[in-house]
């Protein structure tokens, strides 16, 4: 491994051309939104409550404010102060915001990230999903996303299990379930044994499913990453155990679905988009159920937003909102291999 | 040995699976959206050069293995085991079994540098320098005035092994060949 000290350490991890591209892109964002009247805003990558999602890490830090010694959370999502700006009145908005995940390494993930964020209050999830695409169209070159104007082809949760593993998301018994998602995501058998029916089929969905969405019709099977073509499709109607905060609709099957939509490209997700959920007492009583989970896994618990709360008790307008990962995207438009080379600074190297 | 977690493996790192020691060749994370985040991880079985693939769930850990490289030179063999000594002053010596040389074996020659693995003190693996010098031991004549032209024809090194070379080559001359892909590379 090469010490720390070395010469080149302290270099960008990406390029300067690669720089003047991000740029470029970040200006197609922010033109984008001005021409649809979404007021741009900046909201604490700091805040007194942090994201209590179980399965996402927070960092803290201890500081001194005008409220004395206090831990204050790094953001994971702008979500919370980008809804207290809507309970207030904000209309349309979003944010390119730097968030951070702990622990969260790889060669599409790092710790401190892009994501951007937009909320339509009134607009319809369909609506939204389509305003999602017509970003990233923008985004991607012609050279990898040559079916700029065609329609975003969308599938549902139930329709992509059917057609690549022969189960029924919603109905398979769940020690088939494990078996399935032992054998398919190379674990040994009964390694899933103590796993929820979401784990199982969360594994399934990344490591089968999702490697073969958003490819072009010649290009699937091609190491992610190189230049080639692709194609935008959503992913819908998600079981509604994994609706976390967005409504939940019926399906043409007579089961309960989550109103949310995924967007892939090339084999990776892209943006996740949510009909919000308003309702403050559910908003409550999933952060504590977040946090009583935390207690048994033995994980820190953390500090809960009660001024979003008291936000969502004064009134959420009814809308939409979605997070896309501005990274990956840039990742994707550029055809870099890492994250990192699309980052000035990536961690560790920051 | 120390526990690894799994956002701490990376290519390289000697870990513990099924009972072997492995190498770590590769490490993705994969995280659904909001749910419990996996590791896929490709790692070389150190005894039988196999690649695994497995996936863990993200901080799941491995035990490290004690895995050890070092520099060590080729000295003989007795027909049953293979003997190198390390070359950083301390002379001290390893006895190899065949087990360990596997295919390698026909890139042996005394006093070159091989790197040896070691697992608790156990002598698993020997990799030879990546180019080695070798005398032609036994090569039909070669064509007189054929420098330029294609062509090859195989030749059989002092280490046992066959390796084809151009046409001009003769017996007694000493080849530079590279280990990796077993091909000639020049004369030396």
């Amino acid at each position: 491994m090469r010490p720390p000290h070395t010469e080149s350490a302290w270099q960008p991890t990406a390029d300067m051309a690669t720089l003047h591209a991000r740029a470029r892109l970040m200006t197609r964002v922010r033109a984008f939104f001005a021409e649809r009247n979404v007021l741009e805003v900046e909201t604490p990558v700091l805040g007194q409550g942090g994201s209590t999602d179980v399965h996402l890490a927070s960092l803290s830090s201890l500081a001194h404010t005008a409220a004395g010694r206090q831990r204050l959370w790094l953001r994971t999502s702008p979500e919370f102060h980008m809804k207290r700006l809507l309970a207030a009145g904000s209309g349309p908005i979003y944010q390119l915001a730097k968030s951070f995940r702990d622990g969260e390494v790889g060669r599409r993930h790092n710790i401190e990230f892009t994501m951007l964020e937009w909320y339509r209050p009134g607009m319809g999830l369909a609506a939204l999903m389509e305003e999602t695409a017509a970003l990233i169209r923008k985004l991607l070159p012609e050279s990898v996303l040559p079916d700029g104007q065609t329609p975003l082809r969308c599938y549902a949760y139930r329709e992509l299990f059917y057609d690549q593993l022969e189960i029924d998301p919603f109905s398979v018994p769940l020690v088939r379930l494990r078996r399935l998602a032992e054998e398919r995501g190379s674990m040994p058998e009964g390694a899933l044994d103590d796993e929820p029916r979401d784990t199982c089929l969360d594994l399934l969905m990344s490591f089968v499913i999702e490697p073969n969405l958003g490819w072009g019709d010649a290009e699937q099977g091609k190491a992610p990453g190189e230049k080639c073509q692709g194609k935008l499709v959503a992913v819908v109607d998600y079981p509604a155990s994994q609706a976390a905060l967005a409504r939940r609709h019926v399906d043409a099957y007579g089961d309960e679905v989550a109103s949310r939509f995924e967007l892939y490209f090339q084999g990776v997700e892209l943006a996740n988009g949510y009909d919000e959920l308003t309702d403050a007492a559910e908003q409550q009583a999933r952060f504590e159920a977040d946090n009583a989970e935390r207690r048994e896994l033995g994980f820190d618990e953390v500090d809960v937003d009660m001024r979003l709360v008291a936000a969502l008790d004064h009134g959420l307008p009814e809308g939409s909102g979605v997070a896309l990962g501005l990274d990956r995207v840039i990742q994707l438009a550029l055809g870099k291999y890492t994250l990192a080379e699309v980052m000035a600074f990536a961690t560790p190297a920051c | 040995m120390a526990n690894h977690s799994t956002n701490e493996f990376k290519g390289g790192l000697k870990v513990m699976l099924d009972g072997d020691p492995c190498s770590i060749v590769s490490n993705e994370l994969v995280k659904p959206g909001k749910g419990q985040a996996f590791n896929r991880v490709k790692l070389r079985n150190l005894m039988t050069g196999r690649v695994w693939e497995r996936t863990f769930k993200s901080g799941d850990s491995l035990e490290g293995a004690d895995v050890m490289e070092l520099e060590m030179e080729y000295l003989y063999t007795d027909g049953d085991m293979w003997y190198f000594m390390q070359t950083d002053g301390s002379f001290e010596q390893y006895a190899v079994e065949k087990r360990a040389l596997g295919d390698d074996e026909k890139w042996l020659k005394e006093q070159a540098p091989y790197t040896v693995t070691l697992w608790n003190d156990n002598a698993i693996q020997v990799t030879p320098p990546n180019f080695i010098e070798l005398e032609v031991t036994q090569t039909d004549p070669g064509l007189k005035g054929d420098t330029a032209q294609g062509g090859s024809k195989p030749a059989t090194l002092s280490s046992g092994a066959v390796v084809n070379v151009p046409l001009f080559i003769n017996e007694g001359e000493v080849l530079k060949v590279d280990t990796r892909t077993g091909s000639y590379v020049s004369r030396a």
